[in-house]
Formats: C-alpha cells, sequence, structure tokens
C-alpha cells in the first residue's frame, strides 16, 4: 500500500478490499495506479453536477469506500472519455465510472424512468437520446 | 466504389437530412453507399463493463451484415461508412473487443449460430469523415462548384468521434479533419476551445437543464470566436446544440440563436446539390436565412 507523508499507512479492511477488487475487475482497470493530479476533474465537463469529483471517486475506491456507489457523480458522467485521454496513469476513468453504476444497476435499480417525461417530450427527443439514456441508466 | 453504410436509428427519423446529404455528396465523389437490406440497432453506446458479452452481440451482428454484402459482390471491399459517430464509435469497439478477446469472441459464437456467416473480424470500421480523407481533399475539393466564400464555419467534433484513445479519427486535442473539409469547401475555419467539450449527450432526456448548459458553453465560445454557424457528425450532438437552443434562451435570455447543421449537408451546397440534398428544413434553428443573406442560396 502507498504511504503518504510520513508515516501514514492505510491498512484496508478486508470488506473494502473486496469493494475495491470488484470496481478493478468490472473496469478493467487498476485504481491503485491514480496518483491524484485532478487531470480527469479539471476536464469534466459535469462536474457543477457532481457532489464528488471524479479523481475524488477514484480515491473512494482505491480506500474501499462503497459510499462512492451512493454519490450523485456516477449518474452524472456522460461518459465523454475526456478523462480518459487526459489521465497521465492511462486509467480509464469513464470505466470506473461505469462499473460503479453497474454495480447499482445490476441491483434493478433504475435512475431514470420514461414515465416522467411528456408525450411531447418523448415526441420531440431522437431515438438516440431514448436508446442511449437507458442503456446507461437502467436496469 | 461501393462501399457498405451502416445507418443506424436516428438517420431514418430526426437525421434524415444528415443521410439524404451524405448519399448525394457521396454520390459526387464517386462513393455508392450501400445499405444492407436488413440491419438492427449498434448498441448505442459501447459496454464498458469487462464481463459484458450480451452487448457487444448486436453491434456484431451488424458487420457480419457486412461480410454478407461482400460475399454477394454488391460491394467492394470489407468496409462500412457510419456517418452517426455513436454508431462509429460502437461498431468499432466491438469490433476491436471481438479481435482482442478470445473468450467473448468465442461467446458471440456460440450465441450466434444461427447466423450463416461465422463472422471473422475483418470489417473495418470507418467514419465518413474518414472515406473522405482517404479519397483526397483535393478531389473534395474538384468536386466544389459553390465555394462556400466567407463563411465562417465552427467545427464541433464532440465526443466520440475522437474518444477514447486508439479509437477516434483523429489527434484527440488536436484534430483537424473537419478542418479540413471547411477548407477544402472553400469555407473559413473558426477554430475555438469548446471543439471536443461534451453536449451533455442522453441527459438530454432528464437532465436538459445540465445540457443546456453544456451546450450553451460550446455555442457561445464558437460565436464568440466569430462563428456564422457550427457543423457537426453526430445527430445526438445536433439535437443538443440546435433544437435544445429553446432551452438554452429560458436559462440564458441574452443568447443569440445560431444555425448548427451536418458537414455533409455544407458538402451538398458547396457541390451545387438541390434542395433535397441539402435538406435544411428539417434544421433548427433554421440556417437558410443566412446562408441566403451570403449569397449561397437562392
Amino acid at each position: 500500500m502507498s504511504s503518504f507523508g510520513s508515516n501514514l499507512v492505510l491498512r484496508m479492511n478486508p470488506a473494502d478490499k473486496v469493494f475495491k477488487d470488484r470496481v478493478n475487475e468490472l473496469s478493467g482497470e487498476n485504481v491503485d495506479l491514480c496518483f491524484q493530479c485532478g487531470g480527469c476533474s479539471s476536464g469534466c465537463p459535469m462536474t457543477q453536477d457532481m457532489d464528488y469529483l471524479p479523481s475524488k471517486i477514484i480515491r473512494m475506491a482505491q480506500i474501499g469506500l462503497e459510499e462512492a456507489l451512493e454519490s450523485r457523480t456516477i449518474w452524472t458522467c456522460s461518459t465523454c472519455f475526456n478523462c480518459e485521454v487526459r489521465c497521465p496513469r492511462g486509467i480509464d476513468v469513464t470505466a470506473v465510472m461505469e462499473a460503479l453504476r453497474q454495480m447499482v444497476l445490476r441491483k434493478k435499480h433504475n435512475e431514470v424512468s420514461l414515465d416522467d417525461l411528456s408525450a411531447e417530450e418523448l415526441r420531440e427527443l431522437p431515438q438516440i437520446a431514448i436508446v442511449s439514456n437507458q442503456r446507461k441508466l437502467t436496469a | 466504389m461501393r462501399i457498405a453504410y451502416y445507418p443506424g436509428c436516428t438517420l431514418k427519423t430526426n437525421a434524415k437530412n444528415f443521410e439524404d446529404s451524405a448519399i448525394a455528396s457521396a454520390k459526387e465523389l464517386g462513393i455508392e453507399m450501400v445499405e444492407p437490406d436488413r440491419w438492427n440497432c449498434c448498441g448505442t453506446v459501447h459496454a464498458l463493463v469487462k464481463d459484458d458479452v450480451m452487448h457487444h452481440l448486436a453491434p456484431v451482428r451488424n458487420l457480419i451484415r457486412v461480410e454478407e454484402l461482400k460475399e454477394a459482390d454488391k460491394v467492394d471491399s470489407k468496409q462500412v461508412v457510419t456517418l452517426c459517430a455513436m454508431c462509429y464509435n460502437t461498431l468499432k469497439r466491438s469490433n476491436q473487443t471481438f479481435n482482442e478477446d478470445a473468450d467473448k469472441k468465442q461467446k458471440i459464437h456460440d450465441v450466434m449460430y444461427k447466423e450463416d456467416i461465422k463472422y471473422s473480424g475483418n470489417v473495418e470500421v470507418l467514419h465518413y469523415l474518414e472515406v473522405l480523407r482517404e479519397i483526397g481533399w483535393d478531389k473534395v475539393k474538384e468536386a466544389v462548384k459553390k465555394p462556400l466564400d466567407g463563411l465562417k464555419i465552427a467545427p464541433y467534433y464532440g465526443c466520440l468521434l475522437l474518444r477514447p484513445r486508439g479509437i477516434g479519427i483523429d489527434n484527440a486535442d488536436n484534430p483537424t479533419i473537419i478542418e479540413d473539409l471547411i477548407e477544402a469547401l472553400g469555407g473559413e475555419v473558426v477554430d475555438f476551445a469548446y471543439k471536443q467539450k461534451c453536449c451533455g449527450a442522453y441527459h438530454t432526456v432528464h437532465m436538459k437543464e445540465a445540457v443546456a448548459d453544456l451546450s450553451h458553453n460550446v455555442l457561445k465560445y464558437a460565436q464568440d470566436a466569430g462563428a456564422d454557424l457550427l457543423i457537426t457528425a453526430c445527430p445526438l450532438c445536433e439535437y443538443n446544440l440546435g433544437p435544445r437552443q429553446t432551452q438554452i434562451k429560458k436559462q440564458y435570455p441574452i443568447f443569440d440563436s445560431i444555425p448548427v447543421v451536418y458537414f455533409t449537408q455544407l458538402m451538398a451546397l458547396a457541390f451545387g446539390l438541390n434542395d433535397g440534398a441539402t435538406a435544411f428544413e428539417a434544421n433548427k434553428p433554421d440556417p437558410t436565412p443566412l446562408l441566403t443573406e451570403r449569397g449561397l442560396m437562392e
């Protein structure tokens, strides 16, 4: 485990490690590569609607904080891949966000319901918007 | 040249103007875009989690349709051209996953045992802009009958034409492919900082205020840089930057509308094609007053 400053060493609770390993397994990434430069957060276009910055979500995954699953951030990510091209450590942050979303969606969670839209909105929206929205944000 | 063409859902409805102008402009360049007799959803978004096999089936099935076209000698190569940036991205990424992940490849074959063709992995997924670059900007220039003189055009790439690494059609930070096209058409390139920033994408369904914020940034930066209009290659970007200007106006009352059209529509215009090919009537806001004022339309 990395150490920060003089003698701070993080020892992980085994349950937290299970969470972190699952994030890595689903995303195909290694969140431990992140050194918290914040590049993903600075380039992210959606941060104004997020509770935690993307780099903070990665930090939460590193230390196995399952609270990441309750954040607004994972649903606000628009999978634009700006973070993916910016990350100097080669982490696909977008895939980590998707892994976190999937961990929630696979418990039959629907983040968006089309029932909330008016008939007029449904008529006007192009299919590409509706299909991609439902693919990303519903079980 | 006969090349397989994968349209995708929105090209047949909201973005019919994209399809019509692309097919007509390609014809002028000697390219015949051949649509398979049947095709299905591209998958819309790439499945980013590693244990997902199911969502690669739809894209791979479309690539089988391309191999069928080649076997029937209806196209000249095992290439497929797309117009929509999301279709391009999804088909290309699934093709890559199929070729790089032996386990997924086997599972995909197992599920699709009823297909006549066992997918080889050899189809090359291209975006129309790449086809243009391949045949050469000089050739595009030769087809121009009515150069877009003095028209200040901001190229908007959005996300999925450029990202992620290894998938994009050009350099993710400094793309030039749309700029090269604008120059070939005789227009003036307006470079601006937000050309590859996200428009808000599918959040337009349930977070239209947030999408309007993002799209406003893109449009405002283009306007401040002096653009007369923006061009795009994605039906979702077109929706968020075009028709969503009604929502932007609600949040930013001093915002002035600016036309957003598909790059293929300006090709059709510069090639001197008729109204059926340019198909500007479907664009919101209407670009025709601007183009008429500049003497580019009657």
